[in-house]
């Protein structure tokens, strides 16, 4: 582990089983040990929480300038101490036996059921019992019993009657959560770990209490009784559900993804993840998965084709002028071909990945700001205060929640929220909450006052609010302040650095700059590139609705996720579309040609996350589908201006060489806000994000994972709630010109003039049932 | 022959002994009015000057305990009084509430005013119903009379059934509002104690001694006890005995003064064994009536004085059976915190309940010993230690007794006449 500060910190030197190490003072006994390969067994211990000293299996002998402790002690609860002689089970025969003699009561009651437990083949009960436990257990009488599995929550099976009672999974959702939703009930060994009454285990986070379970008393409902660990081939790999970079081991069992656990990164991820991270992966084997190319025929059905019959048409299509529209899903060197493809063989800047609402304030923001910026993890651990702006770390970057919860609960770090609805994230992180009228966060942000030492955390949804990014860069530049813009999505960070967006090429070179052109043409072997600044994706939705754009190059688009999804979807009909996608989805519906690719787990690659760090992986699942850059290649050679990226390893190699740009910088946008609006009687304004666990795409078929979600609910004031005579649980309903939705009601801490919802959850699809999710004003009535 | 010294049961006999009338008639709260009066470090001295030592069992020397509370430190400072009397055999808490309330009251005001507390509470023992009550009236009538409310307020907390929670750390964790289970020291409760604040835990006796040493002086407590264990103490005489009951003697009284003064064992029988200070503290037999029943006395002869809570049994008693009666108790009362106490007694109670009916096998006294030597000193907190010590003990005293139950394929005792009404018809 590292340290989360600078601090030096002092030595000690202790001697344990003969061998001297030398290690910070606060070190444990058990941990110092490790540094020297001595491995002394444990249950309770977890180098990421609080020690307990609850199951004794670690105990040895210590002696501390000549005075030793009467009996023997628990070494993960013992910090080292200068002249300090330890004696492992190694060394000293009664730490030896005292071992033993723990791990043969530990097993007194652990059923012997290994053959059929999850955990057999990679339990640490099991491998040490083998290694530090007594050949024979010499129990003859009744064993405790369970009535087994019991169901904790949808994602998550207990076998009590396995359980050793560590606390490890208690510990994680109370110490690193802040999810205290399972506890200890009862005493002595009917102790078992309990929900309460009918309220399950519906935290983000219960996943991890899976992986560092023990033994096999916890499971995941969907891997339960599918695969024995020795079945499985593991690869390293990066998750794609979200930006924060999360390190992750993905377990195949021929050929199918059976799970994935958090990996080890003490940079980023530390040693946990999100359930959706964990548990959302079945969309890349769904039933609706493309394998084939298709062409859409004169009578407008979609028929199958062959590669080079695809692969032409889509050319033949797109050589009409075309746009290119990727999702912030495409990895960074996918992104990179989409952003090479638009320019070398399209011609063009008009490119965009921000399939959401976006603004060109936000494009000059990210050019700016954020392309080369650096702020990581460890500005978090070292901050004084972060704020957060149109952003919810839980739902919509969990890793970042965990990594300001850390520093909350060590140090009490200041954290402040500028919002329209106070969060459970707000709650649990004693966030001081500045509640203002959606689309008016600018003004509250322009009064913050934030030191060099503080970080700002701005989410994508800053992008709706007219001046809001403009402000945030302002307060960073008087403040001194580190900032940092977290987007949803995985893609988002790395398809800005490939220049998918109109504004930049790769490298956060400006379109706008000669010498930056002449930078990437050079690398590209063309003579020269396009220098209007593209179009962004609503003017390239509007353009091809007003007949200037002819055809579309799509990939990973979900017309859903943007601001006027029937404005997009009669953009899609009209254009010629060449929709590169992994599933049928609203694109493909509409397409022209639809050239199936490669899944995540299918194909290698990286992300950068939010800070611009690589995040790598493998081909985890062999297929026969091809990643986006390999036909962009293909479509590109068809089309005579060959982008000569054949491969996820050329392309690496490609962006290796571009480095950063060390030229001008494009200007920080300096938009205004727009006034408040103004807002009686059942008017409100709508403000929403998406929770991590919704109706997003690649959380398709999870079932399991989706009975953990947050209930759907519409949220207002206490005020607004007397005024409309509505009280917890009685139906709302949100309209305005495009449609409604009709919401249970939940009173909270809410701006008294606005009105929250889900913006993707089951019965709360903002975007296609209002065409609006934030900043527009709806009516509000008791349905 | 040493005598009988009732200091805290001085007043017991008087009908309305537990009334704040009968405690102010005897002096009452004049100890508190003079300590209150002194300057607290004063008080810790006078108390360090007397040589009291913790009543709870441990006998940690009660002045040192409250000087470890660090002053100055602008924290609050709690006292915290430990009734949760629960451990089987022990009976001085619960007739010196009920005889004496206001002293327990008294002590507080005088102990918080020591350690600069300005709240102080009695965590009691749930099932004592009797006792709360008049607890809390008692703690009414100090609040009345003025006693309390100016400087200190005292809360009665009555705890909800859990042996566990006379372990300290455990019992804070309960006063909290949390499951009563040990907690990891450091840091010590002097430090990060109740509400992670600086705190005092202290035994009610201990607590209740106080209000004399103040009144009398430490001399006049030194006077009494053995060299390094001062003044008197409540010996809980049960069992097989004429007249159970409390009996108020200075520190250093053995067992057979204690029958001799309180009228022997049952017509007829002859001790067989009996505990020093409850049923945690390793047995001792007839070899060992002489033993000073003082802190080094008993720990001398290889047991510790506890609670001084003296169960007497004769020899119409199993020790098997006796063995397993307690081990039953630690098995339900194990929290469940550290697997050698939660797993240990599970299991030992298995054996024991095979060998005490007879199916069980030489070897498995061996298995015990070993099973108890892996939970002695491996466990969290005390208790279990404590299972372990009725086993081994009685082990080293009556192997062959374990043996005969083997050998006999049953228990060779009759129950019957082990019982205090045998012969009652005859």
């Amino acid at each position: 582990m590292t340290p989360d500060t600078d601090v030096i910190v002092e030595q000690i030197t202790l001697v344990i089983d003969g061998f001297e190490v030398t290690v910070p003072k606060g070190t444990l006994v058990i941990r110092a040990a490790e540094k020297l390969g001595i491995q002394i067994p444990r249950f309770c211990d977890h180098p990421l929480l609080d020690p307990v000293g609850a199951c004794r299996q670690c105990l040895v002998d210590i002696e501390i300038n000549g005075r030793a402790f009467p009996k023997p002690q628990a070494s993960c609860t013992i910090p080292v101490e200068p002249g300090m002689i330890v004696k492992t089970q190694l060394t000293s025969p009664v730490a030896d036996k005292a071992q033993k003699g723990v791990m043969e009561l530990l097993l007194a009651n652990h059923p012997l059921d290994c053959p059929v437990c999850d955990k057999g083949g990679e339990c640490p009960l099991q491998n040490q019992a083998m290694s530090n436990g007594n050949p024979e257990m010499r129990l003859d009488g009744v064993k405790r019993t369970f009535e087994k599995p019991v169901a904790i929550s949808s994602s998550v099976l207990l076998d009590r009657e396995r359980c050793v009672l560590c606390a490890r999974c208690t510990r994680f959702s109370d110490q690193i959560a802040s999810d205290p939703f399972i506890t200890l009930n009862e005493r002595g060994a009917l102790q078992q770990v309990g929900i309460y009454e009918e309220d399950p285990f519906k935290s983000y986070f219960s996943g991890n209490t899976v992986q560092i379970c023990p033994v096999g008393a916890l499971t995941g409902t969907s891997y339960r009784f599918r695969a024995r660990p020795f079945d499985l081939v593991s690869t390293p790999s990066a998750c794609e559900h979200c930006a924060s970079g999360c390190d992750l081991r993905t377990d195949v069992r021929r050929g199918k993804t059976l799970r994935r656990l958090a990996g080890d990164d003490a940079e980023v991820n530390e040693e946990w993840n999100c359930d959706k991270g964990r548990w959302a992966f079945k969309y890349v084997t769904a039933t609706d998965r493309l394998t084939v190319p298709q062409i859409r025929d004169e009578s407008g059905e979609l028929v199958t084709a062959s590669w080079p019959e695809a692969i032409s048409a889509a050319a033949a299509g797109l050589s009409r002028g075309a746009a290119v529209l990727v999702g912030g899903r495409a990895t960074y060197e996918d992104a990179y071909g989409y952003s090479k493809f638009a320019r070398v063989a399209l011609g063009t800047n008009d490119i965009d990945f921000r399939s959401r609402i976006s603004s060109d304030e936000e494009r000059e923001f990210l050019a700016a700001r954020v392309v080369n910026n650096s702020t990581t993890y460890r500005d978090i651990d070292k901050a004084d205060h972060v704020l957060l702006v149109g952003f919810e770390p839980e739902e919509e970057s969990p890793i970042v929640f965990l990594r300001i919860n850390k520093q909350f609960k060590k140090r009490a770090l200041k954290v402040t929220s500028i919002g329209s609805k106070e969060s459970i994230a707000v709650e649990k992180l004693s966030a001081n909450f500045i509640c203002v009228q959606p689309g008016q966060e600018a003004a509250a942000v322009a009064t913050q006052e934030l030191t060099n030492k503080s970080v700002i955390l701005v989410g994508e949804r800053a992008a709706e609010s007219a001046g809001l990014l403009s402000a945030t860069a302002a307060l960073a530049d008087r403040t001194g302040a580190k900032l940092a813009w977290i987007p949803r999505r995985a893609g988002e960070r790395g398809a800005l650095a490939a220049g998918a967006i109109g504004n930049l090429l790769p490298g956060g070179r400006p379109v706008s700059d000669a010498a930056a052109r002449v930078d990437i043409a050079s690398l590209w072997n063309v003579d020269s590139l396009p220098s209007e600044i593209g179009r962004n994706a609503d003017q390239i939705i509007a353009d091809v609705n007003s007949g200037q754009i002819s055809a579309l190059l799509v990939g990973g688009v979900d017309p859903l996720d943007g601001p006027s999804p029937a404005g997009t979807i009669a953009a899609l009909e009209k254009a010629f579309v060449v929709s590169l996608e992994i599933a049928n989805s609203e694109v493909t519906k509409y397409a022209d040609v639809i050239l199936p690719v490669a899944a995540i787990t299918e194909k290698s690659g990286s992300f950068l996350n939010w800070e611009g760090r690589a995040r790598e992986f493998e081909t985890a699942v062999d297929s026969l589908n091809r990643s986006d850059l390999r036909i962009l290649s293909m479509i590109a050679d068809e089309l005579g201006h060959s982008i000569s990226l054949g491969t996820v390893a050329n392309a690496a190699k490609e962006i290796a060489t571009i480095g950063n740009w060390d030229g001008a910088s494009v200007a920080t946008p300096s938009v205004s806000m727009a006034s408040a609006h103004s807002v009686s009687g059942d008017q409100a304004v709508l403000t929403s994000w998406r929770r991590l666990l919704d109706l997003g795409t690649l959380q398709k078929g999870e079932e399991n994972l989706a009975g953990t979600a947050r209930r759907t609910v519409a949220v207002i004031s206490p005020k607004r709630a007397a005024a409309l005579g509505v009280v917890d649980g009685d139906l709302l309903r949100i309209s305005n010109g495009n449609g409604w939705v009709m919401l249970a009601a939940l009173v909270e801490n809410i701006h008294d003039d606005a009105v929250w919802a889900p913006r993707n959850s089951a019965g709360s699809q903002l975007l296609a049932n209002l065409g609006v999710a934030h900043n527009s004003v709806v009516t509000v009535v008791k349905a | 022959m040493t005598k009988l010294a009732p200091v805290l049961s001085a007043h017991w006999d008087e009908k309305d002994s537990f009334t704040i009338a009968a405690y102010k008639r005897h002096g009452g709260y004049t100890a508190s009015a003079k300590a209150l009066a002194m300057d607290p470090d004063a008080v810790i001295q006078l108390v360090k000057d007397s040589g009291l030592r913790g009543r709870g069992g441990a006998g940690f020397p009660t002045g040192m305990k409250w000087g470890f509370i660090p002053q100055g430190d602008n924290k609050d400072h709690y006292l915290v009084v430990n009734a949760d009397e629960s451990e089987p055999g022990t009976c001085k808490d619960t007739p010196l509430l009920m005889a004496n309330p206001h002293v327990l009251i008294e002590g507080c005001i005088i102990a918080a005013h020591a350690i600069r507390a300005k709240h102080a509470f009695i965590y009691i023992r749930g099932e004592v119903t009797h006792v709360v009550r008049r607890m809390n009236q008692a703690i009414e009538d100090a609040y009345a009379a003025g006693y309390l409310g100016n400087g200190v307020e005292l809360v009665l907390h009555v705890g909800a059934g859990a042996y566990i929670c006379g372990e300290e750390t455990a019992l804070l964790d309960s006063l909290e509002g949390f499951r009563g289970q040990p907690r990891l020291r450091p840091p010590f409760p002097a430090i990060a104690g109740l509400y992670a604040r600086p705190t005092v835990v202290n035994n009610v006796e201990s607590i209740a001694s106080v209000p004399a040493i103040v009144a009398n002086g430490a001399e006049w407590y030194q006077s009494m006890g053995t060299e390094k264990s001062k003044g008197t103490t409540l010996y809980s005489l049960s069992g097989h005995v004429v007249n159970p009951g409390q009996f108020e003697a200075p520190l250093g009284i053995t067992l057979r003064e204690i029958l001799e003064l309180s009228g022997g064992m049952r017509k007829g029988h002859k001790l067989k064994f009996w505990t020093p200070g409850g049923s945690s503290t390793p047995l001792f037999t007839d070899e060992h009536l002489d033993v000073p029943l003082d802190y080094e006395g008993v720990a001398g002869a290889g047991s510790m004085l506890g609670t001084k809570a003296l169960q007497i049994f004769d020899e119409t008693t199993c020790v098997v059976r006796a063995v397993l009666r307690w081990t039953e108790f630690y098995k339900h009362e194990s929290c469940g915190k550290c697997t050698p106490c939660r797993e240990g007694t599970w299991w030992l109670v298995q054996i024991l309940r095979d060998l005490e009916d007879g199916k069980g096998s030489e070897a498995d006294l061996a298995k015990l010993l070993d099973l108890c030597d892996n939970i002695m000193g491996r466990s969290f907190c005390a208790l279990g230690d404590g299972a372990t010590s009725p086993i081994t003990s009685s082990i080293k005293y009556f192997r062959d007794e374990y043996i005969a139950h083997v050998t006999n394929g049953a228990c060779p005792f009759d129950p019957i006449a082990s019982t205090l009404f045998e012969g009652a018809d005859a």
